[in-house]
């Protein structure tokens, strides 16, 4: 399936967990912040949410700020 | 007092820029900083870096910005995302579509400031100074309103100092002025002007020495606040002597004139 992660698609293997998918990505889940078709999902949440096909995934953390994101 | 709470330190410092972040702690503790901003920024797989959060003194108040957003849309979105991560309720609303001049979109951001407020953040609006947006923003209830003095990042200090005055004449809430400053003497000018505080940046960050730029900033903060508060004399165009001109040296008969 395609995901759109931060504005980037990307072909992954599903089915996926979110938490899944933080993990393949090698993210520490203490920093980030994930939003999962435009909805805030906490961490806790992570294991129960099955990623379709399309969706739109943003991963967010802190940095000193700041200017302006480059938007791709 | 502001968003509820007493802060002591005028000086705002954000925390874009710094060389690393060991640095900008330094300089966040020489400034002895009550509030920094941070922002949010996407993240890419298998990024391994330092959490900011991790070199900002604990007693400081963190207000998140969302910067990057082109929208009312997208800073309610940075400013949930922001809230989620556990940073608190302190948003400093930053809507920007144009990439030159880095200029707010003051309707847009009224916009966020109104459905934020809502959801029951501490908003505090990036603005080119308008009184009429000012005003809508504070009935929007905008903890306070933070103006521009210049472009973002340019140094070149309060080149709006009119209309921000106006503000500061007319808007009820605290006009913080934000952006453009470059040196202690542009902060301590925006403070004598009654400004309630500034927010520096760039100016401090890409200093030679951030660390002694910061104390020198919070010293400026403080004596302009110090000024202000004393009131500052009216200026004249022809001299007014200090020193009694009697002339006791001089006989009235004998002047030369």
């Amino acid at each position: 399936m395609i995901l759109r992660i931060n504005g980037k698609e990307e072909p992954v293997e599903g089915p996926l967990s979110l938490a899944a998918l933080v993990k393949a990505r090698q993210l520490c889940p203490e920093k980030i912040v994930v939003e999962h078709n435009l909805r805030i999902v906490s961490r806790g949440d992570w294991p129960q949410v099955t990623l379709g096909d399309k969706d739109t995934i943003e991963i967010v953390s802190f940095v000193g700020g700041g200017g302006p994101w480059k938007t791709c | 007092m502001l968003g509820g709470r007493s802060i002591k330190n005028r000086l705002l410092i954000g925390t874009g820029k710094f060389a690393n972040y060991p640095i900008m702690k330094q300089a966040l503790e020489a400034a002895d900083a009550d509030i920094v901003t941070v922002a949010l920024r996407r993240v890419d797989a298998g990024s391994k870096t330092d959490n900011i959060l991790d070199f900002i003194p604990k007693k400081c108040v963190l207000m998140m910005n969302t910067s990057g957003a082109r929208n009312a849309d997208e800073a309610v979105r940075i400013a949930r995302l922001a809230k989620a991560s556990g940073a608190g309720s302190w948003i400093k609303i930053e809507v920007i579509q144009d990439n030159k001049y880095l200029l707010p979109d003051n309707l847009e951001t009224l916009k966020a400031v109104e459905i934020l407020v809502k959801e029951g953040f501490i908003a505090l609006p990036y603005m080119s100074p308008d009184l009429s947006m000012a005003r809508r923003m504070a009935d929007a209830g905008a903890a306070a309103v933070m103006p521009l003095g210049s472009p973002i990042g340019s140094n070149r200090g309060v080149k709006t100092r009119e209309l921000v005055q106006i503000l500061v004449h007319e808007i009820k809430i605290p006009v913080i002025v934000d952006a453009g400053l470059g040196s202690p003497a542009d902060a301590c000018e925006c403070m004598e002007m009654g400004c309630a505080a500034v927010l520096v940046n760039t100016a401090i960050a890409i200093a030679r020495d951030p660390v002694a730029m910061a104390r020198a900033f919070k010293d400026a903060v403080a004596a302009g606040r110090t000024a202000y508060l004393a009131g500052i004399a009216s200026s004249g165009s022809e001299a007014a002597a200090s020193s009694p001109l009697t002339g006791f040296l001089r006989d009235e008969t004998h002047s030369i004139s």
